[in-house]
């Protein structure tokens, strides 16, 4: 598209090395799940770079191999061939430096709020006092003051949800994976957390990969967006140039905006014949 | 929008989350709305048991023979006989001992078992059948094996019991084991979790309910198991009374037994329920 070469003023230093200096390179993976006599691909020679500090979104329909791909990224599952780099070695494994926020709740349905919350640092060995001040400031930086000690299941989604997010948080992970954080929330609420997102991500020098399927969501919080198609096809690679702050009201009359969002909804339309 | 943010403004006096949580307020709520269902429920079964007994007593003699279906007020006797003359605690002390010892050896021998087992997938799988078939076998049938094995002494009584716990605790635990979340086991290998943190802080809490639930259905067997063994061979104990008493042709006497035993049985149902009780707050998170 027409736009995709016009460097933006927000996305870090001048990209000049382009394939190097990627904080996550991903090199022809594929990902396939044995399935009787057959193998069913999830994922074919997907190749990706990933800028230190950039929002990245992947946009795709449900079934693209989405999840598949962060499951990869966070090295919770192994490539069936192909590669990931991260800082340039192999990725063999999970990291504490990539924070992973599942499309599910994971959280630790017998531990209470503070006791999720601070899990990533007692797993390190921190002394009890620091992990548990730093597990309370997340808390209140999420909005959770007050539920410190309710349990999993005594809280609304949304509340389970940015508990999560303080989880991962409570890592200091310098890179975030989200698989649609935000999708089973409602509006009002998802604005609020993306808000919460970029706050977190602004100004850090974090690198985020943000899965969904859902066009403006992309649009909000994306320095770029890639529409992915069938076992990991990429349709379209766009940087968005939209200034930020990005306000969810007027943003979605930008006549920018129109024009990504028409271009992205028919990648993805694209995509799904 | 400056209505809204004034009455949030107002409320603020609670307990409020950031945006969007619930808000926590003190509820008045008087002894009828707290403890009305509870009072009503326990009214009834009184008033059941009252009536249930009253029936009996005037029943036995004129219509029922006592001779065959005893009588309250017989049964009232010679639970105070056994009282004053010591048979009763002595035989009961008995009972709870072996109840206890087979209960605690079977759990214990169980739980051990099934968390050193259970995770290592191959070897469950290897040895499921022949677990399944031994539990399978009537714990009655072992009886007269047992007296071969270890003499007509409590040893007997407290393995048969032993037995009947072992293998619902221990199947129980290992499908505890089996059914935790691996989205549970990838959050900890996600903040780089050993197997060490993995089977500690996921597993052990997560197949708790399995554990538990295992405790819970055993302790019944464990007094079946006691009381079984008393009733093929012993000289004491609450199985023994029974045996004896009916033996004598004493309905009395097997009655004022049975309802020692059933007890016994509601006192180990509340230790179960104080079991429950402790771990049911967290339980479900399917939502």
């Amino acid at each position: 598209m027409s736009a995709t070469t016009a460097p933006t003023p927000a996305p870090g230093p001048a990209t000049a090395g382009t394939e190097a200096d990627g904080v996550l390179e991903v090199r022809d993976l594929a990902k396939h799940f044995p399935k009787g006599d057959q193998d069913l691909v999830a994922l074919r020679e997907f190749s990706i770079t990933v800028r230190p500090g950039q929002f990245l979104v992947l946009l795709g329909r449900s079934g693209c191999g989405k999840s598949t791909l962060l499951n990869l990224m966070a090295g919770l599952t192994r490539p069936t061939s192909g590669q990931i780099l991260y800082r340039g070695s192999a990725l063999t494994g999970p990291s504490t430096e990539i924070g992973y926020l599942t499309q599910h709740d994971t959280l630790m349905p017998w531990r209470d709020v503070t006791r999720n919350v601070e899990m990533p640092r007692e797993l390190r060995g921190q002394d009890k006092r620091s992990r548990r001040q730093e597990a309370q400031r997340l808390i209140e930086l999420v909005g959770l003051g007050g539920f410190e000690h309710h349990f999993p299941r005594e809280l609304s989604g949304g509340m389970r949800r940015r508990a999560s997010l303080a989880r991962m948080l409570a890592a200091d992970p310098e890179t975030l994976l989200l698989d649609e954080p935000f999708g089973a929330l409602d509006a009002q609420l998802r604005t609020e957390l993306q808000g919460e997102l970029l706050r977190l991500w602004q100004g850090t020098g974090r690198t985020v990969v943000f899965v969904t399927h859902d066009i403006e969501e992309a649009l909000l919080l994306a320095d770029r967006v890639v529409v992915l198609g069938p076992v990991g096809s990429v349709l379209l690679d766009v940087e968005v140039d939209l200034a930020r702050p990005r306000d969810p009201d007027e943003v979605r009359v930008d006549p920018r905006f129109v024009a990504l969002h028409k271009s992205l909804s028919a990648a993805l339309k694209e995509g799904a014949r | 929008m400056t209505a809204t943010t004034g009455a949030v403004a107002g409320a603020g006096a609670g307990t409020e989350a950031g945006a969007g949580g619930p808000l926590q307020v003190q509820a008045a709520r008087g002894f009828r709305d707290k403890h009305g269902r509870t009072t009503t429920v326990w009214a009834w079964r009184t008033a059941l048991l009252v009536a249930l007994v009253a029936v009996w007593q005037v029943l036995s003699g004129p219509v029922l023979d006592p001779q065959y279906v005893s009588s309250p007020l017989g049964i009232w006797d010679r639970l105070a006989d056994w009282v004053a003359d010591g048979t009763l605690w002595t035989n009961t002390w008995i009972t709870i001992q072996e109840i206890v010892l087979g209960f605690v050896l079977g759990a214990g021998a169980g739980a051990v078992l099934a968390y050193l087992i259970a995770p290592i997938r191959v070897v469950w799988t290897i040895l499921d059948p022949y677990v399944m078939a031994l539990y399978a076998i009537p714990k009655v049938a072992l009886a007269p094996l047992f007296i071969v094995w270890f003499g007509i002494g409590t040893d007997m009584k407290v393995l048969l019991a032993a037995v009947s716990v072992f293998f619902l605790v221990f199947i129980n635990t290992a499908a505890g084991v089996h059914q935790v979340d691996p989205a549970l086991i990838d959050a900890v290998r996600l903040m780089n979790g050993s197997r060490r943190d993995i089977a500690l802080k996921v597993v052990l809490p997560a197949s708790m309910t399995g554990l538990l639930t295992g405790l819970r259905v055993s302790i019944p067997y464990a007094l079946i198991g006691a009381v079984i063994g008393e009733l093929v061979a012993s000289n004491r104990g609450l199985g023994f009374l029974i045996s004896d008493s009916s033996a004598k042709f004493d309905t009395d006497g097997v009655f004022a037994t049975l309802l020692v035993l059933s007890a016994i049985a509601m006192v180990l149902n509340g230790l179960v329920g104080l079991i429950d009780a402790r771990t049911s707050r967290w339980k479900p998170l399917d939502a």
